[in-house]
């Protein structure tokens, strides 16, 4: 049996502005399959996915949707032809149900008045198809990341979606919702309906998708069958040149490096309890575990940002009193946060004045900004970094998502402090961007630095840190080190299976 | 497309300046009563309460709030110092004014970071009650002051040039030099951009919030007096709008009303045009009914071209 054309990309352009977002695409998207978009921050995958589902309009080429020439000028054209979107941003009205979101702008109605148990009778319907259970009348803000995109597909199932665009899917996912996603996925697929998946998660894509396209730079680099593609092959098709998404190697710990950072009984009850752990000079330690197993809290609460409820931290031997981060970034504790754009920068500045904003009491005399001393020391660090453009001037916004984790860099950077803690480094950028933050933080340990490194991506954790904390619900519950440092160990002691008891 | 973003851009930068200088020539046209050193010194001295408030309401905005509470802070500080004016005292009337300004924006400060209160509903509750404090303290009568030292301050001259054009230019290069050239006023622009971050970056946001609302405060007192010198009598009711007036002439500059983005320039470019705009109908002896209209019409065009520029970036 030959394959059915779903959709055909012929020529396909788009220009933002100066940028073209994409040239000359030809693409082939076959009926009843996973077909994977996959390249860096840029290349222009969530752009093509758009123009499929009628969000964005091409300025050149045709696309042929079953056979026929289309022009949609918005989504609800393209929804006309049962091709829907589901975007990175969730796009569900938060204070509505489950059941009302599913049938937002489908309601069963009768004179204007919506009938309820009609819509009612259709949701059961919908969830015996789909075989999910999610109560229909609970909120939509109330539900986990996972189960809101559930409600997404829900939706798209609803108004007898027959192509579904689904733009980082994964991203705000634990792994175990991952799993759970790609399975209603498949079975999506399995049920007859075309699936296009943007994703810069290549082993996922691989294990999930029939046919992968490789973008980079706005064309098309190649589009093959996903079982002959390996991650290697497709980041070296992604960034034009063989590369290895291996870490740097790792310097040897200095065995009696002093201890820069200890923390002794840290808690915030329901929170974090009886958080206790110690980084040495030069070392990159690595704390993993779930979403919610509460890195992050450990992370805000030893910098100030939350207040704890009993805890006691030293730095550099000293015992230092954080009850704000005012107070941790004076004893040389600083925290990079998991955030960039919520957290760590503010869009409204210049690149300079948001690297020197926690700094300005070195930067003033009699609170008087020296804006000439500033700048240089600014440049130098934005410089040293390989920010690109290395200008404080700019505007932040004008800078890709891996040159502004770089700046957010150079703010913590600035003061030279003993301790880093870095939240999801790596969030949000493309692999390149990846590879210097990867050198950045090995070379910083090099120096004397004390590293905590907390990140979702267990390979990074491995690939960077001399020794793991493992946390779930608020607790260390393993230390991983040496010959035991495994992805398999650490996943082990992350879900807290068994095998994963190696220590305490 | 690139050109037409830097065209808009440019009209969002500098748009308030050159509807300025356009509507300045063609005043200077066509009516010659306009370009006169009398009237131009009329026009900048009837701005300057207007002014004063505007310089430090841009402060508090660019840190992302409102403040509704001047023009009642204004009238009770002026009617504070009439008061004691009358009763003998005239420099501790009118320092007692100012200072007075400064507690009551103080005390706006504390609620809306201790209180946690939203600040445009927080100094809408304070201003009903200040005003009806005013109201109680002169018991609804004018506060004559017969004094001519208290109308000093109002109406004193040095080299032709009344006293309140010097404190308006005065307090210009102040609130300029505090909000571009001091860590204070870094730390506003990031409070209002990103209060999480800025806190996480070491930033005390509530201090520097409450010291915002010092500075409306005392710039409301100090308006108040001033008018309240320059007219020579202390009443509850003055002061009615100035707290539009000056939100206006923020927004015209072209400073966000979403915080993180402004400057003082832009703001007395908006005082000025404001003021401008009442002179010439005045002198094109079109009725000041129609003024409102006007007025408004440029509150819309200033915001919409920056929600413009802001989509297409």
């Amino acid at each position: 049996m030959t394959p059915t054309i779903h959709v055909e990309c012929i020529n396909i352009g788009k220009r933002f502005d100066a940028i073209e977002a994409l040239v000359d695409i030809q693409l082939v998207i076959e009926q009843g399959k996973i077909h994977a978009l996959v390249g860096e921050n840029g290349a222009g995958k969530s752009t093509l996915g758009k123009i499929i589902s009628g969000v964005i309009r091409p300025d050149q080429g045709e696309l042929i949707v079953k056979g026929r020439s289309v022009h949609y000028g918005s989504p609800y054209d393209a929804l006309a032809d049962s091709i829907t979107i589901i975007s990175q941003e969730l796009s569900l009205v938060p204070k509505l149900s489950v059941m009302e979101n599913v049938f937002l702008g489908m309601e069963s109605q009768r004179a204007g008045v919506i009938q309820k148990e009609v819509i009612r009778r259709r949701y059961t319907g919908l969830l015996a198809r789909s075989g999910f259970s999610l109560p229909a009348d609970i909120s939509v803000e109330k539900l986990r990341t996972a189960d809101q995109k559930k409600v997404e597909i829900l939706r798209a199932i609803a108004r007898n979606a027959e192509l579904i665009v689904m733009d980082e899917p994964t991203a705000a996912l634990t792994s175990d919702e991952t799993e759970k996603l790609l399975n209603i996925i498949r079975w999506l697929r399995d049920s007859g309906k075309t699936i296009v998946y943007v994703s810069h998660y290549l082993e996922e894509v691989l294990r999930l998708a029939d046919t992968v396209t490789v973008l980079r730079n706005g064309r098309l680099v190649r589009t093959s069958s996903a079982n002959e593609e390996t991650p290697e092959s497709l980041v070296a098709a992604m960034i034009g040149r063989a590369m290895t998404l291996a870490f740097p190697p790792k310097a040897a710990a200095v065995p009696d490096a002093p201890e820069v950072l200890s923390v002794e009984d840290l808690t915030i009850p329901g929170i974090i309890e009886d958080i206790s752990f110690r980084v040495h000079a030069g070392e990159i330690v690595g704390l993993a575990g779930l979403v919610g197993s509460g890195r992050s809290e450990v992370a805000r609460a030893i910098f100030g940002a939350d207040r704890k409820t009993r805890g006691e931290i030293c730095v550099n031997g000293k015992k230092v009193k954080i009850n704000s981060p005012k107070d941790a970034i004076h004893a040389g504790v600083v925290l990079l946060p998991e955030s960039r754009k919520l957290q760590g920068l503010i869009m409204t500045m210049e690149i300079g004045k948001n690297v020197t904003l926690p700094h300005l009491d070195t930067l003033s005399q009699a609170s008087l900004i020296r804006g000439r001393k500033e700048f240089r020391e600014t440049s130098d660090l934005l410089r040293e970094l390989d920010v690109r453009p290395p200008e404080p001037g700019l505007r932040i916004t004008k800078l890709s998502g891996g040159n502004q984790q770089k700046v957010l860099f150079a703010k913590w950077l600035f003061r030279r402090p003993s301790v880093l803690i870095a939240d999801e480094p790596t969030s949000g950028v493309d692999v390149g961007a990846k590879q210097a933050i990867y050198k950045l933080i090995n070379s910083l340990a090099e120096q004397g630095m004390g590293v905590l490194l907390i990140s979702s991506e267990i390979e990074e954790v491995i690939g960077l840190a001399h020794r793991v904390y493992a946390m779930r619900q608020g607790r260390i519950i393993a230390e991983v080190e040496g010959d035991a440092l495994t992805e398999e160990n650490v996943t082990h002691a992350v879900f807290a299976t068994h095998e994963g008891a190696i220590h305490k | 497309m690139l050109l037409k973003r830097v065209r808009l851009d440019i009209l969002r930068d500098y748009g308030t300046s050159i509807a300025f200088i356009v509507l300045f020539a063609l005043l200077s046209i066509t009516t010659p009563a306009f370009f006169s050193a009398r009237n131009l010194h009329n026009i900048v001295d009837q701005s300057a309460h207007v002014g004063i408030v505007a310089c430090a309401m841009t402060m508090v905005i660019i840190g992302g709030c409102f403040d509704l509470s001047v023009g009642a802070i204004f009238a009770f500080a002026g009617s504070l110092a009439a008061i004691i004016a009358r009763a003998g005292y005239t420099e501790l009337g009118i320092i007692t004014g100012i200072l007075v300004g400064l507690i009551l924006g103080f005390t706006n400060g504390i609620i809306i970071t201790k209180l946690k209160i939203n600040s445009f509903i927080a100094t809408l509750a304070t201003s009903l009650m200040i005003r009806a404090l005013a109201l109680v303290m002169t018991g609804g009568l004018l506060i004559v002051v017969t004094d001519k030292n208290f109308a000093t301050l109002g109406q004193g001259r040095f080299l032709e040039i009344k006293y309140p054009v010097y404190i308006l230019a005065a307090f210009i290069i102040f609130s300029w030099f505090v909000l571009s050239r001091t860590t204070f006023g870094r730390y506003v622009y990031a409070i209002g951009g990103n209060q999480d971050a800025a806190r996480l970056s070491g930033v005390r946001v509530e201090l520097i919030r409450v010291l915002t609302f010092c500075l409306t405060g005392l710039a409301a007192g100090l308006a108040g007096v001033i008018t309240v010198s320059r007219i020579a009598q202390g009443v509850a009711d003055i002061g009615t709008g100035v707290e539009l007036d000056a939100i206006a002439a923020t927004v015209i500059g072209g400073t966000s009303i979403l915080g993180g983005e402004g400057a003082i320039w832009r703001t007395v470019i908006g005082v000025l045009l404001l003021r401008l705009i009442v002179n010439g109908f005045n002198l094109l002896n079109v009725p000041p009914f129609y003024q409102g209209i006007f007025q408004g019409a440029i509150i819309i065009f200033a915001v919409a071209l920056d929600t413009l520029s802001k989509r297409s970036r």
